[in-house]
């Protein structure tokens, strides 16, 4: 037990360590752009945890998470919209502009993505099994389809935007000031999560994974547990995308496509369900292969396809599991 | 288990030591085209031709070793800001050309010419940046989007057409599709419909269609759209009845092989027909078919023009592109034989050039290909010129 | 009206092209209790083999069948290989591993066929279009797809009430310890019906063929509508299936033609023309969202 729990550590802090350090690696190695490769990852890593709370932890097969990422990122994108077109946001009731402000524009796209996760998943949790991973599918594709018919905001096209938004002090259009934002909010959000998962409240939501009927019949409201839980992934989604939306300076529906949802769940899949750490290691390993294949390969998806596979069947613990020799969810 | 571990960790190894060596001198060119999903053939053509003039100066432009990096943007604009991104970061790359589709170009193009680096489209020109986005970084070698359609819509208006059906994908460039027909075109709209983006089944709007009683239908579905859309028709019997009119997106040799007999006769509007009748475009073809065995598409055209106006300024330069203000010069004096005749840049940069249009045929060897029908127009100016201020 | 009417027949046959696919997929999701994202990338196999058989015999029929044999047996080998192992997993494990499926066939398509789409025709004896209504003319081939389709439709019907492999499948989806304690090869039923599904999935996508492009990616779309179906008609029922399909479809194609045009009774031309065009494509999944909020498991649930 001690030395897997030590191995535990040790992996935590390495990869801590190294995505401490990589801007100065990479620096070292003169390739600026691997700050670049690594802010998204950090990104996807942080998109990546929020999906495992309730895939791994709360065992609700959610097939629209990218729902609530493309709606984070859709809030920057049309604040910073009617900045850039000096346009009004709303004209009625109260007149609101658009904004470059990170604090405001970034909460704002905290709580929104959290409402319509509380909207969607208020209605998804009625069902379970196939039915749920159905239904969460139609409404990110309702989503989707709704983002493109938004002519005003560029349609499929998407919107560019013409800079990051602004935070005292910090610069945020410096790309390496950006990498140590993106840090420091995966490492609050996991800090956020481990708190979660090991409180009362995820004891709960792993109860009901395990059984749902007995958790229900020992008197415990699950859907609401369930609601909520389902509300701080879809919030910790859209700090995901608004940040991804920072990143590339660019929203479109594509980030709302069912298949970026998939891409997500492969994450946490191959990093190791059911940990916080995995699915880190995961949104690193997928990122990096894509990187890594393309450049040698067109058709590297013919690749990826068959990994994923084998992946599923035979090293079902991902990354996470196979470095620490841990079973999965027994933290 | 073990060695999964092992092969994962010499993946991840392997890529960090794996930025590949160039040679010194070369000038790299970057390239981010879409060479996977349905719309591959368009970067693949558009690649092939740009590759057509390097090898047929074997590896160099106007004179001055070139480095070509190509990589799939797979028609994510995400994706290409991504690449575009390792381009500048990690290769040091200071002309980018191959961005096939305007909102792919929309995401990178702003970010990159305001970085100082020279792009050059071969195929996207949004109307943004012909207009009110312009600058002096962005050269464009194939049209503003609206030409082809502003062409056909001449043809239609001029054909004495009055009562015309059009149709496109709900989405920006449908919409400035539609507009561009209109622009040119006089009579009567009998419907203006929008489809799904990537529809595949249009039979509920050809039911409609059919019960407007038009006299001509006007469309622009690229892709494979196009051909559901074009086959559709035929199958109706519409073909028949109502001719079919629309941009050469829809009608290049290579998606007419998978439209057949449905699309003979159509009339499209283009800047570039294989049976142009110039020294270079003859030449071209020629080479173009032996090297790869297909007959060359419009895309391959502009790709190998793009080559070309590239070269020609980088032969005034003497490949020395630090200064850069010097090569801008060079490259907006458009001193090549371009592929289509007449061609220069006007005043935001985008062509100056003649547009035909041109009817779907059967060739002798059984293949479906195109011929010029009709001058629309001489030495066009797309419409956004006047919005562009440096 | 006469339009009207026409855009019914264009609904049905998106209907019964959906029922194929949804046939096949219910009893796999009912049965096997597998959630398999690629089935479209069968549809699409089956689509590309009778295009590419077209080409080089010209015969339709030939088509046809070699592309049914070739995708059934296509499907029976991806059951042995892959799906298998995944009966006893959980969705999530099935949705990934099928999910890998897909992006392994789309891009197979793309390295033997090219990238560009194949071409294939309609025979040229359904070529033509016939007035079924007065005014209307409407092309053959798609009367010969509802044809089909509704066939196919009374076959798997009979199927599952007259002979003895449709009732142990039929027991089979509604309790499957059951059936395997009455000494019936479960193995052996799974990969039969897999092979079905598959077959009834090439069915669909070589009769697809001639009507849309046969490209890469081309099963992900009706897939996605394929779900829809399947979801509520009630998960293992062929009776929920056929109605969700026809449902489906009929939504699907008049929301096209008949929204729009309601909004043009409130809205600016343009702005209706807009909008409509959003909420159709929106409509099916917003139809979805209501029957599973209604009745959670569906229309016609096959068990509980």
């Amino acid at each position: 037990m001690r030395f897997i729990k030590n191995r535990r550590t040790l992996i935590t802090g390495a990869s801590f360590l190294f995505f401490l350090l990589l801007p100065l690696i990479a620096s070292a190695l003169g390739d600026a752009y691997l700050v670049t490769l690594f802010t998204r990852i950090l990104i996807y890593a942080l998109a990546a945890v929020s999906l495992d709370l309730i895939l791994g932890y709360g065992g609700m097969n959610s097939l629209g998470h990218t729902a609530f990422f493309g709606t984070g990122a859709y809030v920057v994108g049309i604040l910073a919209f009617h900045i850039q077109e000096e346009t009004l946001f709303l004209s009625w009731p109260i007149e609101l502009s658009g904004s470059s402000n990170a604090i405001l524009v970034w909460l704002l796209a905290v709580l929104f993505s959290a409402f319509m996760s509380g909207l969607i998943g208020a209605l998804s949790l009625r069902t379970t099994g196939i039915q749920f991973i159905m239904i969460t599918l139609a409404f990110a594709q309702m989503l989707y389809y709704l983002f493109v018919s938004l002519e005003a905001y560029g349609g499929d096209d998407g919107i560019s935007l013409w800079a990051r938004n602004k935070l005292p002090i910090f610069d945020t259009a410096d790309d390496t000031s950006f990498y140590y934002l993106c840090l420091g909010f995966l490492v609050i959000f996991v800090f956020l999560s481990y708190r979660l998962v090991h409180s009362h409240f995820g004891r709960v939501i792993r109860g009901a994974k395990q059984n749902l009927q007995r958790m229900q019949s020992l008197g415990f409201p699950i859907y609401r547990y369930q609601l909520v839980c389902f509300i701080i992934a879809g919030a910790g989604a859209g700090l995901a995308g608004a940040l991804m939306a920072n990143q590339s300076e660019f929203v479109s529906p594509g980030l709302l496509h069912w298949t970026h949802s998939g891409e997500m769940m492969i994450m946490v899949l191959l990093g190791g369900m059911g940990t916080l750490i995995g699915p880190i290691l995961g949104a690193t390993a997928l990122l990096l292969l894509e990187e890594f294949l393309s450049v040698y390969t067109e058709h590297w998806m013919a690749f990826l396809g068959p990994f994923l596979i084998i992946v599923v069947l035979f090293a079902k613990r991902g990354l996470y599991g196979l470095l620490t020799g841990k079973e999965v969810n027994d933290e | 288990m073990k060695r999964f571990l092992l092969i994962m960790i010499v993946t991840l190894a392997v890529l960090f030591v794996s930025s590949p060596v160039y040679s010194a001198d070369a000038v790299k060119i970057g390239m981010v085209t879409t060479l996977s999903t349905k719309a591959g053939y368009l970067g693949e053509d558009i690649r092939d031709g740009f590759k057509l003039a390097i090898n047929q100066s074997s590896g160099k432009l106007g004179g001055v070793s070139v480095e070509l990096l190509v990589d799939d943007d797979t028609r994510k604009p995400g994706k290409g800001k991504q690449i575009a991104d390792r381009f500048i970061k990690r290769d040091g790359v200071k002309i980018m050309t191959g961005i096939v589709f305007s909102n792919v170009a929309m995401a990178v193009v702003p970010k990159v010419v305001r970085d100082g680096v020279i792009y050059v489209s071969p195929n996207a020109g949004p109307s943004a940046l012909a207009g009110k986005q312009c600058h002096k970084n962005y050269f464009n070698t194939a049209w503003q989007n609206d030409n082809l359609h502003e062409a056909t819509g001449s043809y239609v208006n001029e054909a004495g057409y009055e009562n015309v059906y059009i149709l496109a994908p709900n989405y920006p460039a449908g919409k400035d599709a539609l507009a561009g027909f209109k622009r040119f075109y006089k009579g009567n709209i009998a419907g203006e419909v929008y489809t799904k983006l990537g529809q595949s089944d249009y039979a509920a709007e050809l039911a409609a269609l059919r019960a407007a009683k038009p006299d001509a239908v006007f469309f622009f579905l690229p892709g494979g759209m196009g051909i559901n859309f074009i086959k559709q028709y035929a199958q109706a019997g519409l073909n028949k009845s109502i001719p079919l009119t629309g941009p050469a997106f829809s009608f290049d040799e290579r998606l007419l092989g998978a439209v057949g007999e449905a699309a003979v006769g159509v009339i499209n509007g283009s800047q570039w027909s294989a049976d142009l009748d110039n020294p270079a475009n003859k030449q071209f073809v020629a080479a173009f078919r032996k090297a790869y065995g297909r007959t060359p598409t419009l895309y391959a055209s502009q790709g190998y023009d793009t080559a070309l106006a590239i070269g020609a300024a980088l032969k005034a330069v003497n490949g020395d592109i630090s200064d850069m203000d010097a090569f801008r010069s060079a490259l907006k004096k458009a001193e090549f034989a371009s592929v289509r005749g007449n061609f220069k840049f006007g005043s935001n940069q985008h062509p100056v050039q003649d547009i035909y249009v041109r009817k779907v045929v059967k060739g002798a060897d059984g293949k479906y290909t195109n011929v010029i029908h009709k001058k629309a127009f001489t030495n066009h100016v797309d419409a956004y010129a006047s919005q562009c201020k440096y | 009206m006469l339009l009207f009417i026409e855009q019914l027949f264009n609904g049905l046959q998106l209907g019964v092209m959906l029922f194929l696919m949804s046939a096949g997929l219910t009893l796999v999701f009912g049965i096997m209790r597998v959630i398999n994202l690629a089935h479209g990338s069968l549809y699409m196999m089956g689509a590309y083999i009778a295009a590419t058989v077209v080409q080089h015999s010209g015969s339709f029929i030939l088509a046809l069948l070699t592309a049914l044999a070739a995708t059934a047996l296509l499907g029976m080998l991806i059951e042995v290989i892959v799906l298998r192992r995944l009966y006893k997993r959980d969705h999530l494990d099935q949705v990934l591993a099928t999910f890998g499926l897909i992006l392994f066939f789309n891009e197979l398509t793309r390295i033997v066929w090219g990238r560009q789409p194949l071409f294939m025709d309609v025979p040229g004896w359904l070529s033509e279009t016939i007035e079924i209504i007065p005014g209307a003319p409407y092309p053959s081939y798609r009367l010969a797809i509802i044809s089909v389709g509704i066939l196919a439709a009374v076959f798997l019907y009979l199927m599952f009430t007259r002979t003895r492999l449709g009732m142990k499948i039929r027991a089979g989806a509604a309790n499957r310890e059951m059936v395997a304690a009455l000494g019936v090869n479960i193995t052996l039923l799974n990969t039969l019906i897999f092979g079905l599904g598959a077959l009834l999935a090439a069915l669909a996508g070589a009769m697809a063929g001639p009507i849309l492009a046969v490209e890469s990616g081309m099963g992900e779309s009706i897939l996605i509508l394929t779900f829809v179906v399947i979801v509520i008609g009630g998960i293992g029922s062929i009776r929920g299936a056929f109605i969700g399909a026809i449902l489906v479809g009929i939504v699907e194609t008049l929301g096209k033609f008949a929204l729009p045009l309601l909004l043009r009774l409130m809205l600016p031309p343009a702005s209706a023309d807009g909008t409509g065009a959003s909420l159709a494509s929106m409509s099916v999944y917003i139809l979805m969202a209501a029957v599973l909020i209604w009745r959670p498991r569906g229309l016609f649930p096959a068990h509980d």
